[in-house]
């Protein structure tokens, strides 16, 4: 498949069809109840036309790029029968997607704000960083195991709902343990750890994954990554506050 | 109007966030799999297609919608707007106007950012291939938008009544499990990550925005304690609406011809 022009036109009027419902809420709210002008609407339009634009490149470049690469790797790594290289990729493209999460590092500063205030550590910037830098250091840990476990799953064909409700039971129990300021960190650590670049990058490692193994359901089997990975941190974030 | 500095700053972030991506990739693409890459002109056209949409994405966003949502946020949980004078004897219940306001843009804008969020649209254009269709693109992603909508409308209002966040979490597990002990089995993969997809570049910043704004304009409530969670929400009603949806339209479709029990 390669690029073609009409492509990029069809994929613009789906980009701005996807668009349109936040520049509708956005108008409505400040025409209508907080009922304040627009402020620079040259500067909105143009905004907008450059979201609409960056939408549609990243959908075609999807197709192109980073699906065919998630799906490639799979099948190679199927092909070669190597279980502990599949394994090690797993946990170095959670690591590595993970540790450098724009995203994580903002809840890592926070949770060492909370943590400074609630006197559970020193209230200066040494220690603030070592605590941050930790936290950062065993989410993206979290993902690496996560991903591995996922694509064990994925190997095996063990049901996922059966590992995830396992999750939610520890994430209840270490909720009764972890420090109260940590917990609404914790579970907000589950939603930020996945970035947009990672999310179509596994979910096609995931299925190539389940398509290229005998007996395995792409539907079925193949997804359910994202879903670990989005369990494991807030775990290892209560962890993290109970121990450190 | 943006300046080439941004842009290039914008660039260089996102180049630093694939860098370690690339580098894994092609370490075991060369050193472990030992094979060259198939059509490399064309994967690396896609890479580049792909930083280049994200790097307008967020320009356009940081230029034109963020600003204005986070200012919005600020306004509407801004003393004035919530009629706060005296915070000693202030009732909640007294302006629900102001706070139906809040309720109803937390749901909005969950739904519209959900229906633009990148990741969401790629899990759904991967998910509409590999059923072979029956999970629709649309269909999938205004559930998912559904889900937002409601997770951060409530989600808002724990903030504003100040219950512990993880009574309503353990809740919305115990849902999720009950739901997936009588949902189609294969949407269940699916609707479970549906929950990670949600929040990422367009819905985070502004969700942030709106809790913090919150917590610190309620009398009683503490930004470190109840300004979390909204996050928490968004991530955890999406299953919930997935599978949902995905037991109407099954239960849908046996009602009208008891015959396609595997579609879904």
């Amino acid at each position: 498949m390669g690029f073609r022009f009409s492509h990029l036109f069809s994929s613009l009027i789906k980009s701005l069809r996807d668009i349109s419902p936040i520049v509708v809420v956005i108008l409505f709210f400040q025409l209508f109840v907080l009922d304040s002008p627009l402020p620079n609407v040259l500067e909105i339009l143009s905004g907008t036309a450059m979201v609409v634009l960056g939408l549609s490149f990243f959908v075609m470049g999807l197709e192109l790029g980073l699906f065919p690469i998630g799906e490639n790797l799979a099948h190679a790594f199927a092909n070669k029968g190597s279980l502990s290289a599949l394994l090690a990729f797993a946990f170095c493209l959670g690591f590595g997607t993970t540790i450098a999460e724009p995203a994580l590092v903002a809840v890592a500063k926070e949770a060492a704000d909370v943590a400074a205030q609630a006197r559970h550590i020193d209230n200066n910037a040494d220690s603030m960083a070592e605590y941050a830098a930790g936290l950062r250091l065993s989410v993206a840990f979290a993902v690496g195991l996560a991903i591995v476990i996922g694509v064990i799953r994925i190997i095996k064909g063990w049901p996922l709902y059966l590992i995830i409700i396992g999750g939610y039971v520890l994430i209840v129990i270490l909720t009764l343990f972890a420090p109260q300021e940590i917990i609404g960190i914790a579970y907000d650590s589950g939603g930020v750890t996945t970035s947009t670049i990672t999310v179509p990058l596994v979910t096609a490692l995931g299925v190539g994954l389940a398509s290229s193994i005998k007996g395995r359901n792409p539907l079925l089997d193949g997804f359910g990554l994202i879903a670990l990975a989005s369990l494991t941190p807030m775990m290892f974030v209560m962890l993290y506050g109970i121990f450190y | 109007m943006t300046s080439w500095l941004v842009f290039f700053e914008t660039l260089f972030g996102t180049l630093g966030d694939i860098f370690p991506i690339v580098v894994t990739i092609l370490v075991f693409q060369y050193l472990v799999i030992k094979r060259p890459l198939h059509q490399p002109k064309q994967l690396l056209l896609g890479t580049v297609f792909v930083i280049l949409g994200m790097v307008l994405f967020l320009l356009g966003l940081e230029q034109a919608l963020f600003p204005l949502g986070e200012s919005m946020a600020k306004q509407l949980t801004s003393a004035e707007f919530l009629g706060i004078e005296q915070p000693e004897n202030y009732q909640v219940s007294e302006h629900w106007m102001a706070y139906a306001w809040i309720y109803l843009f937390s749901a909005a804008i969950g739904f519209s950012t959900t229906i633009a969020e990148p990741s969401l649209l790629a899990v759904a254009i991967k998910a509409n291939a590999v059923s072979g269709g029956a999970v629709s693109v649309g269909g999938l992603r205004i559930s998912v938008a559904f889900g937002v909508a409601f997770g951060l409308a409530l989600g808002s209002y724990r903030i504003v009544v100040g219950d512990p966040l993880h009574y309503y979490i353990i809740a919305g597990y115990v849902l999720v499990v009950i739901q997936t002990l009588f949902s189609p089995k294969a949407i269940v993969p699916l609707a479970y990550d549906s929950g990670g997809v949600t929040t990422s570049t367009v819905t985070v910043p502004l969700v942030t925005a709106l809790g913090l704004g919150l917590a610190e304009a309620v009398p009683g409530r503490s930004p470190l304690l109840d300004g979390f969670g909204l996050i928490a929400f968004a991530s955890l009603f999406p299953i919930i609406s997935v599978l949902a949806y995905a037991q109407i339209t099954h239960y849908l479709a046996r009602s009208t011809l008891s015959g396609d029990e595997d579609e879904i």
